[in-house]
């Protein structure tokens, strides 16, 4: 066999296995060798990088490319009836996903560089630091993988990996128990939803005896067949219907939608922001590009842009509405700078899955785009934002001050008022309303460095990752015309509102999805707009808020020489400028690279992807801009180039909607009302050390901390319209809700599956035991009864046998009578 | 007809000489018998990868036409068109033994046994290795487990049925002292006898049904011997395809049996069989032998014990329930679906629950060998060949687990989980493995569980071959209009993988992940692995991630042997 591996139809296998391959080299082989293992797990990455863009950049250049699309495949398992190929398919879907992942795969690898070389926690092996990039490389090829798949076999491969990468990645720091508790929670939900996924991944294969995208989504034939209630399914459904749903359910728990959201948020217990963010834009975008693979089997049978929805169509898009708001709402309240980007992640996939709920393909398809170069930002940049504060502590401590803010313990005020109980406290206390601990993390409250209430003025400390991260947020709250979220987010309110610009297909009546979708989405939009730029206020303007925000910084020199420090620990801030500005930059005379390698190494290395990304945040979105946009289609052309590319992926090209102001409007309306409130609230006039957040004054305390307690939103309801049950509020939703609701849903089920496994335990012991050991027990009892008769005795022998013949003479006499 | 090629042979009699000469050895002589029993397995290995890596599907693929004395091909009696086949036994040594009764001293393997030895292969090596540390009479010990091993190559190698059963029993005599002299001390007597027992029962059971088949047969071919293929001794004989070239003949489908008009003997006695051999495949509710065994065993003969003696059970309920009496296969399989789905639901609910390390990876046995016997009972050519390889993957997973197990119960003293913790911080390869047939346990993929599970699953959601439901002489309630309760199955069994992802992950989490509590598991640090420990776990390890990655060297040949099952039970 000559396979020239350079061709088109097969570079694809190379991009995924030399991640793949650096897995198992670092594992193996070089894992001892810290720097080397980092090096070539990176260095697999940026090669499978280069491959990927040529791949693109040879795709874009190719006409018809819907048609000709690359691929190749080999016979992989053969069961008679059953044949299963494994190939690789780049189709236009494909080849925006290889724009954006190893692209963004790189730039966490650098960035992963810088930042786990100064991980705090010891490592005195150097084993976690190359066991790091193993976990990292096995999920950058599994993710690869799931990209490139022309099969639903090959994709669920790539998925499952993935789950287990991020199992392990949560847990990384295997001492520590929440991050443990944390990576099985995550495992487990994925789980959940997976075998659904796997279920429905066997029903299709055995109504089509195939499970290549391709063979089944460009043939309208299948396709209708599996769409038909009458030919295919059972339980009065299509077949279509049910693998669409149990296919949508596995990517409800891999994109952590309502209801199994609730793994991501701990996820954050990850080591790093680089693994937070490996879940959060990496393995939950996967979830969301399953379901634009499988969008012609979820819509087949249903004419959606008609409003005749299909079952998963149906369930995408109410529970991507609800997610989105209900995320939205919750994201606002939150403080850990990590977890305001974990809800806006579940938030923005709530986005998608409601725009693909409601046929929003290439929306949807282009939200995901976009919205993977922000989020990666963003959670790069809290990272930065995060280690800085860390460096800011230990710095701190250098220098003498030993009184820095720590976790709030039980007991204690927090920082904006209330007291915070504790894990095990009593939270209906009287009239205080008091938050309880967040999200499952039992055992720390919102970590220090974390906080963004501690945070303030980190501007002038880390000014690179202060502009950065605001082409992110603004990104991400969807500022008009510049950013990419804007275009994105436009294009999914455009076809929401079809109904409305398009009335002639539409039955208004009917179209009951898309005006739930319009509704959810829009608010939620206004409220990404306002938590967003919260963050970003109130982290990096106005004044230093606390001793660490003071000294955050991200360069390395710091504590390599400490006795250093103790000569001068007199002398604190002002030395410490003076200290920085000692290593002589690249253009000033007195460079010496390895003096300023030594101090800007991790700084480098981390804030270089950043601004890499912050290009991309801004500028992906251009290609995407309505070819009837006014003024801007002068500089565009007259062509949405990311509609007309993608659209080809489908047998039957979406249509390009009419151009209407009135989503335009929405989209600026919901940007402008939330950035200003969050300007007025914390932009105009910073918050200051030790100040209440102004939202707890506009919202009131009891709403603050019922969104600081998620679900509690139900309070705020009943405190509002119920007072009469006021106390039936405190007792049973604050305790009762939050604890019983999700979670509680969670651990019922746990309680339920160990007391079945308790019940058939003792079955087990008791019945079936019983049984196998009475049978043999009886036998010993008869045996011991039966052998009395054999004493040895001749008069007893001779007894039973007088009886025997008397009993036997008795019988013939019967019988003679 | 004598045949020899003496591979299967020798992979049969290494073990047995082995276990001679080590009796043969002065009693101090620990170290010798230890060489020797790794010489005798590995030389058994060698030729069981011999045999599996050269036996040719295509050669099996071929029509086996069966001809009879007078050199006619025997068609079947009541379809002129359909050609009765024989199974294609390759490798094989053919000498008669007793002539009288028609029995013989006959070797070979199909597609699915060049699995199965290869399985033993890896897992008795591995189990001698393991063993090395065992300083209690270990030259009795490895005797007794060479003879343990012998008489389950003896079960997959033989071809003729009275030789299959003679080894049969033979694995179960070692078995017995294995457990009751070297096993755990608290319940090593009770576990012994209760194996023994209910696994004498369910054979004798079969037994008795086998021997109705086999005087059947002989009277069959006395009324028709135009039918009787050339090959046989006489009309009475116990030779696989002699017994089968009968029932494919309807010999054991003739209405109104015992008097009643739908009841044939195949009808009637393949519960007995299938079940009687299905007990040690840890059928429900004949399992509770297995998971007390696996505990009370020492560690290399759980790793037979649970890794191969089940597949015996299994294999044994496949080539004679339903190779030889397929009518009642397919009466009765679609209600032994529910005693599978109840083992894998069942057995995963239990291992959930366990505090014990060993009850745990005894009850997922219990589950996991559910999935197999559903894939028998789909029927189909998908199902069952999950099931092969699902005997393979799981031979080899449990295996994996028990050999971990021992090596920290070995170096702990105990087996609650609860006070274990954070060893894989000391034992990093041995909690690597635990890991990797933990996630081979729940179906990760590429691994081997998943290449094994999935064929099942799709094989279920498929369900009984149309040409057996749609047949309108042949008909039981359950089966009317397709069993699309095969797919309600599918969404009952698949909790069990859910569970077992639970129970897997309970048990890293407890035994390996968290703190080591130093103080009190001194020995963890004193006594490292040894080599050859490391050389049994990367033998084992190495299957799983092979066979899920390219699943083609096995999937081809188990499917080759399956096919005719298939065959023979959708054509009537």
């Amino acid at each position: 066999m000559d396979i020239n591996w350079l061709d088109a139809n097969y570079l694809p296998w190379l991009i995924f296995a030399l991640p793949l391959l650096s897995f198992v080299v670092i594992t193996l082989f070089i894992g001892r060798y810290k720097m080397l293992s980092g090096v070539v797990a990176a260095g697999a990455v940026f090669v499978s990088w280069l491959l990927a863009w040529a791949v693109f950049f040879k795709t874009t250049a190719t006409e018809e490319f819907g048609i000709n699309a690359y691929g190749s495949s080999f016979e992989w398992m053969d069961l008679g009836a059953a044949v299963f190929r494994m190939g690789v398919l780049v189709d236009p879907l494909t080849a925006v996903m290889l724009f954006m992942v190893p692209l963004a795969m790189l730039m966490i690898f650098i960035y992963s560089l810088g930042y786990m070389a100064a991980y705090p926690h010891d490592d005195p092996h150097h084993t976690r630091f190359s066991r790091f990039f193993a976990y990292l490389s096995l999920f950058a090829g599994a993710m690869l993988t799931l990209v490139v798949s022309d099969n639903l076999l090959l994709l669920f491969m790539g998925w499952e990996v993935m789950g287990l990468c991020s199992y392990l990645l949560i847990g990384f720091i295997i001492e520590r128990k929440s991050a443990y508790q944390a990576a099985v929670k995550a495992f487990m939900t994925t789980r959940v939803a997976d075998v659904f996924f796997l279920v429905g991944i066997g029903y299709l294969f055995a109504e089509t005896q195939t499970l290549n995208f391709r063979e089944i989504f460009w043939n309208p034939a299948v396709l209708e067949r599996l769409g038909n209630p009458e030919e295919t399914g059972f339980i009065g459904l299509s077949a279509a219907a049910i693998i669409g749903s149990f296919i949508v359910l596995g990517t409800f728990g891999k994109a952590a939608q309502f209801p199994f959201h609730g793994w991501l948020p701990d996820a954050m217990e990850g080591p790093t922001p680089v693994s937070a963010m490996i879940h959060a834009a990496a393995m939950v975008s996967a979830g969301v590009f399953l379901v634009v693979r499988m969008f012609p089997l979820l819509e087949a049978g249903g004419q959606v842009h008609h409003g005749d929805y299909t079952l998963p169509l149906i369930l995408m898009g109410v529970v991507g509405s609800v997610t989105a708001l209900g995320a939205a709402m919750l994201g606002v309240a939150q403080n850990d700078i990590k977890r305001v980007l974990a809800y806006s992640t579940i938030s923005q996939l709530g986005f998608m899955i409601a725009a693909l709920g409601i046929g929003a393909y290439i929306a949807a398809a282009f939200h995901l785009i976009t919205h993977a170069f922000f989020k990666a930002l963003l959670f790069m940049s809290s990272g930065a934002v995060i280690h800085a504060m860390e460096h800011g502590e230990h710095h701190a401590h250098d220098l003498g001050h030993h009184d820095l803010p720590h976790r709030v313990q039980p007991g204690e005020a927090t920082p904006w008022g209330a007291t915070y109980v504790g894990p095990e406290g009593d939270v209906a206390s009287d009239e205080e309303w008091q938050p309880h601990v967040p999200d499952g993390i039992q055992l720390s409250f919102v970590a220090v460095p974390n906080d963004l209430q501690f945070m303030g003025g980190l501007g002038k400390r880390i000014p690179v990752t202060k502009w950065a991260m605001l082409a992110g947020t603004l990104s991400l709250a969807g500022a008009p015309l510049i950013t990419a979220g804007f275009w994105s987010k436009d294009e999914i309110f455009a076809d929401s509102l079809l109904f409305l610009t398009d009335a002639e297909a539409f039955d208004l009546g009917a179209a009951w999805l898309h005006m739930l979708v319009f509704t959810c989405l829009v608010f939620a939009a206004t409220l990404t707009a306002f938590y967003s730029m919260r963050m970003w206020f109130l982290a990096f303007t106005g004044e230093p808020r606390s001793i660490m925000a003071e000294h955050a910084t991200l360069m390395s020199g710091h504590h390599s020489n400490e006795h250093e420090h103790d000569e001068h620990q007199a002398e604190d801030h002002d030395h410490e400028e003076h200290h920085e500005h000692k290593v002589a930059m690249p253009w000033q005379p007195d460079f010496n690279f390895g003096t300023w390698w030594a101090t800007y190494r991790d700084s480098a290395l981390m804030q270089g992807p950043l601004v890499v990304l912050a290009f991309f945040a801004i500028t992906a979105g251009w290609v995407g801009i309505h070819p009837d946009f006014p003024i801007l289609r002068w500089f565009t052309g007259s062509t949405n180039y990311y509609h007309d590319f993608v659209g080809e992926t489908l047998l039957e090209h979406p249509e390009t909607i009419d151009f209407s102001w009135i989503p335009v409007l929405f989209s600026f309306v919901a940007f402008g009302i939330g950035a200003t409130i969050a300007w007025f609230l914390y932009g105009r006039e910073p918050l200051k050390e030790n100040e209440q957040d102004p939202m707890i004054e506009v919202m009131g305390q009891p709403a603050w901390v019922a969104l600081q307690n998620r679900l509690d939103i139900d309070n705020v309801w009943l405190r509002i319209f119920y007072m009469p049950f006021e106390i039936f509020a405190r007792r049973v939703v604050a305790i009762g809700i939050d604890k019983e609701t999700i979670d509680g849903l969670l651990e019922g089920i746990g309680e339920v599956a160990t007391f079945i496994g308790e019940t058939f335990k003792r079955f087990n012991r008791v019945f079936i035991d019983g049984v196998g050991d009475g049978i043999p027990m009886l036998i010993g009892l008869g045996g011991n009864r039966f052998r009395n008769i054999q004493s040895g005795r001749i008069q007893q022998y001779l007894l039973f046998t007088a009886l025997f013949l008397i009993a036997i003479g008795a019988f013939f006499v019967a019988q003679a009578l | 007809m004598e045949e020899f090629s003496g591979i299967l042979t020798g992979v049969l009699f290494f073990p047995i000489i082995g276990a001679i000469i080590i009796f043969l050895l002065d009693e101090k002589a620990k170290n010798e018998a230890r060489w020797i029993a790794a010489f005798a397995t590995g030389a058994s290995l060698a030729l069981g990868l011999l045999v599996f890596f050269t036996y040719d599907v295509d050669l099996a693929r071929e029509p086996h036409d069966v001809v009879n004395a007078q050199g006619d091909t025997i068609a079947d009696p009541e379809n002129p068109e359909q050609n009765l086949s024989s199974i294609d036994f390759q490798f094989v040594d053919n000498f008669v033994w007793v002539e009288d009764l028609g029995i013989r001293y006959q070797l070979g393997v199909d597609g699915l046994t060049a699995a199965m030895v290869m399985l033993t292969g890896l897992a008795s090596f591995a189990g001698v290795l393991i063993s090395w540390g065992i300083e209690d009479r270990p030259r009795e010990f490895m005797a007794m487990f060479l003879l343990l091993v012998a008489g389950v190559y003896g079960v997959f190698v033989s071809t003729d049925i009275f030789l299959l059963l003679f080894f049969y029993e033979l694995s179960i005599f070692p078995m017995y002292f294995l457990i009751a002299i070297w096993g755990w001390k608290e319940t090593r007597e009770y576990a012994a006898m209760k194996l023994t027992l209910y696994i004498l029962i369910g054979s004798v059971v079969a037994l008795v049904g086998l021997l109705v088949l086999y005087f059947q047969a002989g009277a069959f071919f006395t009324e028709h011997p135009n039918l009787l293929p050339a090959t046989s001794d006489g009309a009475y004989s116990f030779e696989f395809n002699h017994l089968h070239i009968a029932a494919q003949a309807g010999a054991f489908d003739i209405p109104g049996y015992l008097g009643f008009d739908a009841m044939t003997m195949s009808r009637f006695w393949f519960p007995f069989i299938f079940i009687g051999f299905g007990v040690l495949a840890g059928l429900f509710p004949f399992h509770n032998w297995s998971p007390d065994g696996h505990v009370a065993a020492p560690t290399a003969v759980s790793m037979i014990h649970a890794g191969v003696l089940m597949k015996l059970g299994a294999y044994a309920a496949l080539r004679l329930g339903v190779q030889l009496t397929p009518d009642g296969a397919r009466v009765h399989l679609p209600w032994i679906v529910f005693l599978a789905l109840i083992n894998v639901v069942y057995g995963a609910f239990i291992a959930f629950r366990q505090r014990d390390f060993k009850y745990v990876i005894g009850f997922s046995s219990v589950s996991h060998m559910g999935l197999v016997s559903l894939g028998f009972a789909t029927m189909n050519i998908t199902g069952m060949t999950g099931a092969g390889l699902q005997m393979f993957s799981h031979g080899v997973m449990t295996a994996l687990f028990f050999a971990t197990v021992g090596m920290v119960y070995d170096r702990s003293h105990t087996r609650d989980l609860p006070s274990l913790g954070g060893f894989i911080t000391k034992m990093p390869m041995v909690g690597v493995a635990f890991i990797l047939g933990g996630l081979v346990s729940m179906g990760m993929p590429p691994l081997s569980g998943f290449v094994a599970e999935f064929p099942i699953l799709i094989g279920l959601w498929r369900g009984i071959p149309e040409e057996i439901w749609s047949n309108p002489d042949w008909a039981t309630a359950l089966t009317e209009g397709g069993a699309e309760y095969y797919r309600y199955i599918v969404l009952i069994a698949v909790l069990g993988i859910i569970l077992t992802a639970a129970y897997v992950l309970r048990v890293t989490g407890q035994a390996f992940f968290g703190d080591f509590n130093e103080e009190r598991y001194p020995e963890v640090s004193e006594n490292p692995l040894r080599i050859q420990d490391r050389l049994a776990i990367i033998i084992l390890c190495v299957w799983l991630v092979v066979l899920g990655i390219y699943p083609p060297i096995m999937s081809d040949k188990i499917e080759s042997a399956v096919e005719p099952v298939v065959a023979l039970l959708t054509n009537f």
